[in-house]
């Protein structure tokens, strides 16, 4: 079997899978557990929706606490890069329109291009802090080294395919790309993403929803500081 | 006075109250063999992994935020003391015995078993350097209840015999004798004739029935009795039906700061016991920080129904009292800062009682740089300022809070934790700093406007 049908296909189908369903595992595995019920009387009632608020408030540092500023910057700047470049670049919304029939206008190839340097750059920044700061070096395990390459990959494979403008995105995929065997290498390398990411921090996409609700629901309960 | 218990005399001439410097430490427990210890420690730790912890065991992303919320690290700038990693045998255990994956953890032993010589590595990180402030908490962008865990960890710590010496000493002394301090119930009637003798004033003690039942800090008996009669003046004053019960008066919790829970379940079962048995409707809580958490959110989970009485922190009582216009207070002079304790403000919720309070007290209220939900701990709380061998960390931690008061500018300062003026008079001692730590509850009691 040729390599990009063997990404296309078993490869794809497999990771998709294997992504779906350890998330899903991994979700199942907090949620299985006891639920502790507080007996204490509440000071408030709106804990649910104190919940929510977390989700958001969480997302700035918090008033009078100092934060590693710069690394907060760095680590807001590859994220909002890499969600433009998953989800505004026009062939990977061909692609997800493909496979899950939903589809939406694509931005210039230019800003996708510019998203990947930014990607790059963060990514390569955060390395090298994770590698030369103390505490970060510290905390770091085999998860941190092997999420960061398999979030830089698809980067690196990517990039190593534009050849030619994609914006506006094709109706359909090319049958036979004018350098198919780059293509695969982009796709296995997306596939490993999806494979490896509901195993270890990466799940942090989906985990920071449960985590800060959680906080902010328990917290607002008590009216303690978020 | 008791008698001191000869095995661990409190050392009661220092300005911080608790064991003298034992020559030789004993900081494990009993005689079990290492892979004992370490089975418990991971089983009594398990035993808690609720949906919330469990939640908080999978989400760390190792950013490193909470590192600089520390005052331990930020203190010392060794990594070590960053708020997660004190936790790292324990994610570790979690990952293996109880997380999703953890068959694939234990099939290809991708994380190894826990060692007690690995939990005793990390006794100084979970006792010495955590007062389980909460403040990583707040940094943390992922909302990791970090301070929670560490508690958690205790929990598994004590299960394993691995607790410090110091903090071990007094837990057991206040298990064995109602109180961590030698405040027995007689030291208490004691202390109580030869307070009311003195100040001429009427400190209602074991009343059979009464509506407010008041609670005590080991501390306060020991080293701040003039907050008793602060407390019975402005009770008198109000017309309140208050007591103390010689039953149920002591308030710090040292089962909950060892990690013991059948103790931490007793001690706040014997409080809960004499406000059931006086009809109190409601019972206040003294200036201590950790009494707050362990009765006002813990207390009915270790009953195990809801309480039936309200509890307050004195801070919340006394703001309520002067909302509704039941005490009524003469303006003070001068400037004062206030020191959030950090179970009551941060963790607590009840962050605004103190400011209404000096707000009543017409206080010229100048606020530390950054005070209120952020402020920085003392540096004394979970236990951490009855170990002498923290002494070093904790007096670091503290260079942080003469900071904030001196930039505040005040001339006075408060705060309604008897644990953090007791680590205020030894970081005063320590560094021979000309400021005093006032308790917010005397100073209320100063200020009782003429009947």
């Amino acid at each position: 079997m040729p390599l990009l049908e063997f990404a296309r296909g078993p490869a794809l189908a497999f990771s998709a899978v294997v992504f779906v369903l350890g998330l899903a595992w991994r979700l199942y595995g907090i949620f299985a557990r006891p639920a502790r019920i507080d007996l204490s009387q509440a000071r408030r009632a709106d804990s649910a929706a104190g919940g929510m608020r977390a989700i958001f408030a969480k997302m700035l540092p918090p008033k009078g606490v100092k934060v590693r500023g710069a690394q907060m910057v760095n680590a807001y700047a590859y994220h909002i890069a890499l969600a433009l470049i998953a989800f505004a670049f026009a062939p990977h919304i061909a692609f997800i329109a493909r496979h899950l029939g939903l589809g939406w206008t694509p931005l210039p190839d230019a800003v996708t291009y510019v998203a990947t340097a930014v990607a790059i750059v963060g990514l390569i920044t955060a390395l090298v802090v994770r590698l030369t700061d103390g505490v970060l070096r510290l905390l770091s395990n085999f998860d941190d080294y092997f999420s960061w390459f398999v979030t830089m990959a698809p980067l690196l494979t990517g990039m190593a395919l534009i050849e030619r403008p994609y914006f506006p995105a094709p109706a359909v995929a090319p049958a036979l790309p004018t350098t198919p065997e780059l293509l695969a290498i982009h796709l296995l390398s997306l596939e490993l993403l999806l494979l490896w990411l509901p195993f270890g921090k990466l799940a942090h996409a989906a985990l920071v929803f449960v985590s800060r609700w959680r906080t902010g629901a328990d917290f607002t309960r008590k009216g303690a500081a978020i | 006075m008791s008698e001191i218990d000869a095995r661990h005399p409190i050392d009661f001439d220092s300005p911080r109250f608790t064991i003298k410097k034992p020559a030789v430490r004993h900081d494990q427990q009993g005689d079990a063999p290492d892979a004992e210890r370490a089975q418990r420690a991971i089983g009594a730790f398990m035993r808690d992994m609720t949906r919330s912890a469990a939640t908080y065991m999978e989400s760390c992303i190792h950013c490193g935020h909470c590192a600089e919320a520390c005052h331990f690290y930020v203190t010392s700038g060794d990594p070590q003391f960053t708020p997660i990693w004190k936790l790292e045998p324990f994610k570790q255990a979690y990952q293996r015995e109880a997380g999703p994956f953890g068959w694939l953890y234990r099939k290809f032993n991708l994380k190894k078993n826990v060692t007690a010589e690995e939990l005793r590595r990390w006794q100084e990180l979970l006792y010495d350097s955590c007062t389980m402030c909460g403040r990583c908490t707040l940094a943390c962008p992922m909302g990791i209840d970090i301070a929670g865990l560490v508690g958690q960890a205790r929990h598994g710590m004590f299960a394993a015999g691995l607790v410090p010496h110091e903090l071990h000493a007094v837990a057991e002394r206040a298990a064995r004798e109602g109180s961590p301090l030698g405040a027995t119930p007689k030291v208490l009637k004691e202390r109580i004739e030869w307070l009311a003798d003195e100040h001429e004033v009427d400190i209602a003690l074991d009343r059979p029935r009464a509506d407010i039942i008041v609670t005590l800090s080991s501390i306060e008996i020991m080293k701040y009795p003039a907050s008793l009669v602060a407390l019975a003046k402005i009770l008198n004053r109000m017309g309140a039906s208050w007591t103390i019960r010689s039953d149920g008066y002591e308030a710090t919790n040292f089962g909950l700061f060892s990690g013991n829970l059948d103790w931490q379940r007793e001690m706040s079962l014997r409080v809960i016991r004499a406000a059931i048995a006086c009809g109190a409707k409601t019972l206040v809580l003294p200036e201590c920080g950790h009494a707050y958490g362990a009765m006002r959110w813990q207390g009915a989970n270790m009953y195990g129904k809801p309480l039936p009485f309200e509890v307050l922190h004195i801070s919340e009582f006394l703001a309520a009292a002067a909302r509704a216009g039941r005490l009524k207070l003469k303006p003070m002079q001068g400037s004062v800062t206030f020191h959030d304790p950090c179970q009551v403000s941060r963790r607590g919720g009840a962050t605004s009682a103190p400011r209404e309070i000096l707000n009543s007290l017409g206080a010229d209220l100048k606020e530390m740089p950054p005070a209120g939900d952020a402020n920085w701990c003392c540096g004394g709380g979970g236990g951490v300022v009855t170990l002498h061998r923290a002494d070093e960390h904790r007096h670091r931690a503290f260079e942080i809070k003469m900071r904030q008061v001196e930039a505040s500018g005040a001339e006075r300062l408060a705060t309604s934790c008897s644990n953090c003026r007791l680590t205020f008079d030894d970081g005063q001692a320590h560094y021979k700093w000309d400021r005093k730590m006032e308790s917010l509850l005397e100073l209320v009691a100063e200020h009782l406007a003429p009947a």
